[in-house]
């Protein structure tokens, strides 16, 4: 049986797609036969995050309307056999997801795979809500800014009561936070919610801070999981994100601004 | 610590801690009435309408306020009176 992971924010743009990619992309790389899927239905994206634009046939729709079976529709990916990517439509109407077919894609994703990564869409709608009915885990990423903390306290209640195993009174859904473009900086300056703010507020098991990075942009421009760029500071951040899901403790980094010589010190501010 | 930083770090803090105040009071609301029934808006109305059958008072003087203890729920109803009670002639 395959572990059902949603990411999700409820806010638009704080890095839902770049989190599904990065995250399915470590899993693989560690050996977890991994499917990511697009929830995002009329509005597709994580195929050129992922670098497969080009090579989509069929989608996630097509397979729920029986229009395509699954190994028509999953594409693998070139960098790593474990990897698996289902698109969403581009077409269709979001409402083409129904509770039901939904869940048959998963049961039979769930036979061959360890790891099924749901990128849900922002909001709060039948998109959002379908990505994180059958969750087992969500990582809720969170940019450090009012609106969408407020937003991920919005999705923690949606989480709470309206998936599988709320309504089957099962053990409830695993929840993570995740903190992405942190500036270390500006949190010094006082300018920026901190780690400990956040989750003061939230109250969610850390899994991981990913710093503001120019990677993130410059590897989304060539269709790269930015997990792939090892230099990279959020490359990193991202790596050790998938070690802590799968149980490894590890330090938190990128926490605290760079350390400065003593002339940019001195002109600093 | 340089001289310099000195001086910075004596400045007022930025918006940080604003926004952390901000949040911290708007999700403790959220969550308050997230997790009331989702009858109360409705239970208020209806016994809005009842008293208003015998005393005229406005939107206002009902609250209706939900509080879940751990063992118990606890429904606590207020209704303000005005000061001089007129009864609606039959």
């Amino acid at each position: 049986m395959a572990r059902i992971i949603v990411i999700t924010s409820g806010k638009g743009g704080v890095g839902k797609t770049t989190t599904s990619a990065a995250l399915a992309m470590g899993l693989a790389q560690r050996g977890k036969r991994t499917v990511v899927i697009d929830f995002d239905v009329g509005l597709r994206n994580l195929d050129l995050i992922m670098g497969c634009e080009r090579r989509v046939v069929y989608d996630f729709i097509n397979v729920i309307n029986g229009e395509a079976n699954l190994n028509q529709a999953l594409i693998r990916d070139k960098r790593c056999d474990n990897l698996y990517v289902l698109p969403a439509s581009q077409t269709r109407d979001k409402d083409a997801l129904t509770k039901e077919g939904v869940e048959q894609v998963l049961v039979e994703l769930s036979h061959n795979h360890d790891f099924i990564v749901c990128d849900s869409p922002a909001g709060i709608e039948h998109g959002a809500t379908m990505a994180m009915y059958f969750a087992d885990d969500a990582i809720v990423v969170t940019n450090p800014e009012v609106s969408s903390v407020r937003d991920s306290d919005r999705m923690l209640g949606i989480l709470s009561s309206r998936s599988r195993r709320a309504e089957n009174n099962e053990e409830p859904i695993r929840e993570y936070l995740l903190l992405t473009r942190y500036d270390p900086l500006r949190v010094v300056n006082g300018e920026m919610l901190s780690v400990e703010d956040v989750q003061e507020i939230l109250s969610l098991k850390l899994l991981g801070v990913v710093p503001e990075s120019k990677a993130v942009l410059t590897s989304s421009n060539s269709g790269i999981p930015v997990i792939l760029d090892r230099e990279s500071d959020a490359g990193q951040a991202y790596s050790d994100m998938v070690s802590r899901y799968l149980g490894d403790e590890v330090p938190h980094r990128f926490l605290h601004p760079e350390k400065k010589g003593f002339l940019s010190r001195l002109f600093r501010g | 610590m340089g001289l310099l930083d000195y001086f910075l770090s004596s400045r007022p803090k930025g918006s940080a801690n604003v926004a952390k105040e901000r949040l911290q009071i708007l999700v403790a609301h959220d969550r308050a009435t997230r997790d009331q029934p989702s009858y109360l808006p409705q239970l208020q109305q209806e016994i809005l309408a009842v008293i208003r059958k015998y005393v005229d008072v406005d939107m206002s003087a009902v609250s209706v306020n939900y509080e879940q203890g751990d063992s118990h729920e606890i429904l606590e109803l207020n209704i303000i009176l005005p000061d001089a009670v007129h009864h609606h002639q039959a």
